[in-house]
C-alpha cells in the first residue's frame, strides 16, 4: 500500500516532513491511528506526542502542542503552535 | 583660504559623513531582508496547512458558524495597521497609512464605526500627531516579528470579533500591511480576514474530481472554533512578515537612493570648490601682476 506523506509544520517552520507507514497522534478525543487509506479528518490535537513510523519501521517521536490535525487522499498534516522533534 | 571655497569643503565633508551612514545601513538592510525572506518563506507550511484546513471546513460543511456566515448588518469595522518602529524607509509607512486612510473613508461611507489596531510606532505616532484614537497599540519588534506577539494581537482582535456589536464588539476584521513582491516592489495590501472572503491557495476542485468528505473530531463547531483563532494568527503573523521584510527593502533602497544623492553632491560641490580655487588663485597672480606694474611704472 502507498506511504503516507507526512508534514509536521510549526508556526515558524516546517519541523519534519516525508514518508510514513503510520503515524498515532492525540487528539483532544483520545490516540488516533492512521494509516493509508484512511478516510479525510480533521482533528483538534492534544498535549502530546505525535509518533511516526517510516516505511523502514523506524519510530520517531514529535511533541507537538496546540493545533490540529488533517488527512485527506494519504496526506498527513499536523500543525501546531509549538512542534519540535524529541 | 577664500570663504566661499571653505564653505564648499565642508558642504563636501557633510555629504561624505552622510553617505558613510546611509551606506552603511544600505548594507545592514541588505543583510536582514535575506534573513526576513527566509523567515517568510519557513512560515509558508504553517499557513498554507492552516488556510487549507479552513478552506476545508468552510467548503466541506454546511454548519452555520460565526467564522463563515456574514452578519446581516455590519456596524464597526476594525482595521489592524502594520506599520514599522523606524522611518528611513521611504514610503513605506505613508503607503500603508494611506491605503488604511481610503479604507477606513470607504468603511465610512457604508454606515461603519472603524477602530484602529495599531503595530509599529510610526503608525502609533502618526494617530497621536492627528489626536485619533486607537483601540490598541503594540510598538517594538517590528523587525523580527515573534509568534507571540502575533498570538497576542490574534487574540485581542478574535475576542473583539466574538462580541456582540452591541457590547463593543466588531463584525469584520481587515488587515493592512505591506507585501513583499520582491527586493525593489512592496505593495501596500488591504485584506479581510473575518468573516471569510477570499480563501487563498485553494483551486477549485476539477468537475470529476470528488471532494472529500471530511470526518471532524470532535464535532464541527469545535474544530471551527478551535481553528479560528489559529487562522487570525497565522495570516497576522505572515502580515508581520510580510511587513518586515518589506521594511528592510524599502530601507535598502531608501538609503541606496540617498548614497547616490551624497555622491552627486560631493561631486557637484567638487567643481564648484575646483571653480571657486582657480578664481582665487586667478584674482591673487592678476593682484601680483597689477601690483608689479604700479611699482615699476612708479619707478
Amino acid at each position: 500500500m502507498a506511504d503516507l506523506k507526512v508534514s509536521i509544520v510549526s508556526a515558524d517552520h516546517e519541523v519534519w516532513s516525508g514518508l510514513a507507514k503510520q503515524i498515532v497522534a492525540r487528539t483532544t478525543e483520545g490516540e488516533i491511528g492512521i494509516l493509508p487509506g484512511h478516510e479525510p479528518i480533521l482533528a483538534i490535537l492534544g498535549a502530546g506526542e505525535v509518533r511516526v513510523t517510516s516505511p523502514n519501521g523506524e519510530v520517531f517521536t514529535a511533541n507537538a502542542d496546540d493545533g490540529f490535525l488533517s488527512v485527506e487522499h494519504d496526506t498527513v498534516t499536523v500543525v501546531a503552535r509549538n512542534a519540535e522533534l524529541v | 583660504m577664500g570663504a566661499q571655497l571653505r564653505v564648499y569643503r565642508q558642504k563636501i565633508k557633510a555629504a561624505q559623513t552622510t553617505k558613510k551612514i546611509t551606506r552603511a545601513m544600505e548594507l545592514i538592510s541588505a543583510s536582514r531582508i535575506q534573513k526576513a525572506q527566509q523567515r517568510v518563506a519557513a512560515s509558508g507550511p504553517y499557513s498554507r496547512a492552516v488556510t487549507r484546513a479552513v478552506s476545508a471546513v468552510a467548503t466541506f460543511s454546511n454548519v452555520d458558524h460565526v467564522l463563515t456566515t456574514e452578519p446581516e448588518v455590519i456596524e464597526r469595522a476594525a482595521i489592524v495597521i502594520f506599520s514599522s518602529d523606524r522611518g528611513l524607509a521611504g514610503a513605506f509607512n505613508a503607503n500603508v497609512l494611506r491605503e488604511a486612510n481610503e479604507l477606513a473613508a470607504r468603511l465610512q461611507a457604508q454606515g461603519k464605526d472603524v477602530v484602529y489596531y495599531l503595530v509599529g510606532r510610526k503608525a502609533v505616532a502618526y494617530f497621536a500627531f492627528r489626536k485619533r484614537d486607537a483601540e490598541r497599540i503594540w510598538t517594538g519588534g517590528t523587525d523580527s516579528p515573534e509568534f507571540s506577539m502575533a498570538k497576542e494581537i490574534g487574540d485581542a482582535v478574535v475576542s473583539k470579533f466574538l462580541q456582540p456589536a452591541s457590547e463593543g464588539g466588531v463584525d469584520e476584521i481587515h488587515i493592512v500591511y505591506n507585501r513583499f513582491v520582491s527586493m525593489l516592489t512592496q505593495v501596500p495590501e488591504v485584506v479581510r480576514l473575518l468573516p471569510l472572503e477570499v480563501v487563498e491557495g485553494v483551486e477549485p476542485p476539477a468537475k470529476d474530481d470528488v471532494l472529500p468528505l471530511y470526518e471532524f473530531e470532535p464535532e464541527v463547531g469545535d474544530v471551527l472554533d478551535a481553528l479560528l483563532p489559529v487562522y487570525i494568527e497565522s495570516r497576522i503573523f505572515n502580515a508581520m512578515l510580510q511587513s518586515a521584510a518589506s521594511k528592510h527593502a524599502a530601507t535598502q533602497k531608501a538609503m541606496k537612493s540617498a548614497s547616490d544623492n551624497a555622491d552627486k553632491l560631493i561631486k557637484t560641490y567638487t567643481t564648484l570648490a575646483n571653480n571657486a580655487r582657480q578664481s582665487e588663485i586667478t584674482q591673487q597672480i592678476s593682484e601680483i601682476v597689477g601690483g608689479a606694474d604700479a611699482l615699476s611704472s612708479a619707478k
